[in-house]
């Protein structure tokens, strides 16, 4: 069943990738889409099967998308005044965030909204923080950060 | 309509392509290599979603403009990676921030 679904998957991709839609090319297409999905299963059996569940709850993820770029348009025109102004006012500094996510897959994205923010960079990461470098480090920012990190966890879907 | 369109997907390319200038600007008048990796994020982040959506509004709806999501998606994913990495890299390597808690230098 989740063979089907992953050819089926592969085969609306390759159709919007193609653009080009002679019969010949397009079984080409659905022939390659079934022989990946061989290939792949058979690797399942051979070598270790990693799979790696999504457990993100999709409407709250459109929620944090949108707030996201709003937040990075914000960072962007901070950085960009920086930039512009002739004594460049740099105040930069290292610190540790906290991060509240169980999943690796919420805690990759907190890290990547972090880097994603022009001003801040996820430098390392640790037992349970992160580890932060701002280029304009105000006393308000490890508050705007925890604000993220909120965000973040209220997407995950953690039975 | 299209009169309308135009000058949206201009409005949408040039400020995406002075982001990306920006980006480069500071990437040269920023003092070292911390300060300089923000600054190349501002071209990651802010130049290509602009300048991706000025293309969208351009191509219209069809393959192309999904296409270009596409890019954008993997964009999105890829670019802060990729700066984490180097910063990453950076900082295992014993290249500490100097000038930590400095204000007003210039």
């Amino acid at each position: 069943m989740r063979a089907i679904l992953t050819i089926i998957t592969l085969f609306a991709l390759w159709l919007l990738m193609s653009g080009i839609y002679k019969p010949l090319v397009v079984w080409l297409g659905f022939f390659s889409s079934v022989f990946a999905v061989y290939v792949m299963r058979r690797m399942d059996q051979a070598a270790d099967a990693e799979t790696m569940t999504i457990r993100l709850k999709p409407f709250q993820m459109v929620k944090y998308l949108l707030w996201l770029l709003v937040e990075i348009a914000k960072s962007n025109w901070a950085v960009t005044k920086t930039i512009l102004s002739p004594a460049m006012p740099i105040n930069q500094h290292m610190f540790d965030v906290p991060f509240t996510q169980s999943t690796d897959l919420g805690q990759t994205i907190f890290a990547n909204s972090i880097t994603l923010t022009p001003g801040t960079i996820t430098v390392e990461v640790n037992e349970n923080s992160f580890l932060v470098h701002a280029l304009q480090y105000s006393d308000d920012d490890p508050v705007a950060i925890g604000d993220m990190d909120a965000r973040v966890t209220k997407t995950e879907a953690v039975k | 309509m299209t009169t309308v369109l135009e000058i949206i997907s201009w409005i949408l390319i040039l400020s995406g392509s002075f982001f990306s200038i920006i980006g480069a600007l500071g990437s040269l008048r920023f003092p070292d290599f911390w300060s300089r990796l923000h600054a190349a994020s501002v071209t990651d982040s802010g130049g290509m979603i602009l300048l991706l959506a000025g293309m969208c509004v351009q191509a219209g709806l069809g393959l192309i403009t999904v296409k270009l999501i596409l890019i954008g998606v993997f964009l999105f994913i890829t670019g802060p990676t990729a700066t984490h990495a180097v910063a990453n890299a950076a900082f295992v390597s014993g290249l500490k921030p100097t000038g930590n808690k400095k204000t007003d230098k210039g």
